[in-house]
């Protein structure tokens, strides 16, 4: 199926990704060509196949809810590209 | 030098050699081989401080059962205190904040960890070209690919920087490498290796697993990174066997699939190799049943569309708000998020979170993701069928010998092919082996799988073992 540019704006849009006019004209055939590739998979039946989400055969594995500590608060920040003492900080949201 | 860990042990606890000049050795090793750009980073004052402390454990007959193994790890797998990256711009400057359990494990029982190991980008790749630091180059053959995603954990096993590594494997990121440089990978059955502390690709199939040049050495491996774990609900509570006691007398049934009798796809040499290697198990007095598997076409295409679902989803976590990379062109949030990802990940990354991001989008999503999970369920089930009536399926690891460096890199979808035997393992959750039996007249090694029931890791050592050469 062909990818148009349209649609790579707007799955772009969804996955908080930008691109350049020339790199978007490859995506654009990239994806195209691997859709077409993986479309094969049409030709099996799967009428009345449940999809499969879980491999692996355990069921909930449960135990107590208990509170620990996993991070401190310096941990959390510790790689954060700009913080203050308690919080990460971001660009301005609202301007005035 | 020692190239596996058997004889080491050995010399370390009767005094003849300590493990400082082991790390030392590596250490100048690893200097030495630099140029083949297998590790990102070389933890060398931690090595060193923990080989004083594994002397000394020795000396007082204390040490664990790995006291000395010089390990590096795939630059995927969080060493608490130490840097890591999945080879991505992303995560430059991050430092883990905990232990994966893996490293845990293996740190109890005194491992030394040598340092991070050069892989693809988030571990999306076949040739080791999609990391941010630049390919690893096989040491056999430099101008060849290792393979990938984990090439720098199979290049620093053949070249002898470290005497074993750990890997992740997604579709065949730990066979496909230890096929392209001739050394043992085993990814393990889904759950059989707890992932916390994995930077997560595709969690329905990442599994961790290891690389050595023995099957002694990835069974021991297995008998400490292995078994259940609190923080991974994914991670089986199916008890743990002795790996290491090999039954190597056991006469196995073999599946072969009849589908790739005709050779198509495959090199002409890596097929004879394994039509003949199929009648020397014959001869040693295994069964071999061939049975019909009309699937392999079907394979990397389903592998695709889920594997970018998941990563589409896994790698949203990376904003440029909490931790890694921020674009200094960052003005608001939105472009916070946008700037920060577009700069921050690789192409091949992108193309996948893209290519994942449509097949989940509305109007799509039934067309190909609920598609490929339902013919998942096919290949699943098909593939029980077949395990009934056999105990292993044997396959060539990959359908050539390592390529040339810059060969498949243009077009994903041949790239994606030589995953063919590899991804059929992750979608299936089996383990799966690559045993380095083949050598091509072009100078290259190349690997036999031999892929098992769900939790059968110890028939698949055991066998592996009795295959005299492999070891």
């Amino acid at each position: 199926m062909k990818i148009t540019k349209e649609t790579v704006d707007q799955v772009a849009t969804l996955a908080k990704l930008s691109f350049t006019d020339t790199e978007k004209e490859k995506i654009q055939q990239d994806l195209s060509k691997i859709i077409d590739f993986v479309e094969k998979i049409n030709e099996i039946d799967t009428d009345g196949v449940e999809p499969l989400t879980h491999i692996n055969e355990s069921v909930n594995v449960l135990r107590e809810d208990e509170a620990i500590e996993t991070l401190t608060q310096e941990e959390a920040l510790k790689n954060a590209p700009q913080k203050d003492s308690d919080y990460f900080k971001i660009p301005k949201v609202l301007n005035k | 030098m020692y190239t596996s860990f058997n004889r080491l042990s050995d010399d370390l606890k009767s005094g003849k050699i300590t493990a400082i000049d082991v790390v030392k050795h590596y250490l100048k090793e690893i200097e030495k081989k630099k140029h083949l750009n297998a590790f990102l980073e070389v933890f060398t004052d931690d090595a060193l401080a923990q080989a004083a402390v594994i002397d000394k454990k020795i000396n007082e007959g204390s040490a664990g059962k790995l006291a000395g193994m010089v390990i590096g790890i795939k630059d995927n797998i969080c060493y608490k205190g130490h840097k890591v990256s999945g080879a991505s711009k992303i995560l430059e400057g991050f430092e883990s904040l905990y232990h994966a359990t893996v490293v845990d494990r293996l740190l109890k029982e005194d491992a030394i960890i040598i340092g991070r190991l050069n892989c693809d980008e988030f571990a999306m790749g076949g040739s080791n070209e999609n990391s941010a630091y630049g390919n690893a180059l096989n040491p056999i053959q430099e101008d060849k690919v290792p393979g990938g995603s984990s090439g720098g954990s199979a290049v620093a096993v053949t070249a002898g920087l470290c005497i074993a590594t750990l890997g992740s494997d997604t579709g065949g990121s730990i066979r496909q490498p230890a096929s392209f440089c001739g050394n043992v990978g085993l990814k393990p059955t889904y759950g059989r290796v707890s992932r916390w502390g994995l930077l997560a690709y595709a969690s329905s199939f990442d599994q961790i697993g290891p690389f050595a040049n023995s099957v002694e050495d990835i069974a021991l491996l297995m008998e400490v990174i292995a078994g259940k774990d609190d923080k991974d609900n994914t991670a089986s509570h199916q008890a743990i066997e002795q790996y290491t006691q090999f039954d190597t007398t056991k006469k196995y049934k073999i599946g072969v699939p009849k589908d790739l009798l005709s050779g198509e796809g495959i090199d002409k040499e890596v097929f004879s190799f394994y039509t003949s290697f199929i009648d020397d198990l014959k001869s040693k007095g295994h069964e071999v049943e061939e049975f019909s598997f009309p699937y392999f076409d079907y394979m990397v295409p389903t592998y695709y569309i889920l594997t970018t679902a998941e990563a589409s989803s896994n790698l949203a976590r990376y904003d440029g708000a909490h931790y890694g990379y921020r674009s200094p062109n960052a003005t608001d949030i939105e472009s916070t998020y946008v700037l920060s990802r577009s700069e921050g990940f690789g192409e091949e990354v992108k193309r996948r979170i893209m290519l994942g991001t449509y097949v989940l989008s509305a109007g799509y999503y039934d067309a190909y993701y609920s598609k490929a999970q339902k013919v998942r369920r096919v290949l699943k089930e098909k593939t029980e069928e077949v395990l009934q009536k056999v105990d292993f399926i044997l396959t060539p690891t990959t359908p050539t010998t390592a390529f040339k460096i810059g060969e498949n890199i243009s077009d994903p979808v041949s790239m994606y092919l030589q995953d063919i035997f590899t991804v059929y393992a992750n979608l299936v959750g089996c383990p799966a082996i690559s045993l380095p039996l083949g050598n091509h007249s072009n100078g290259l090694p190349f690997g036999m799988q031999i892929m098992g029931k769900h939790f059968a890791e110890k028939e698949i050592l055991s066998f592996s073992k009795s295959l005299d050469n492999a070891s």
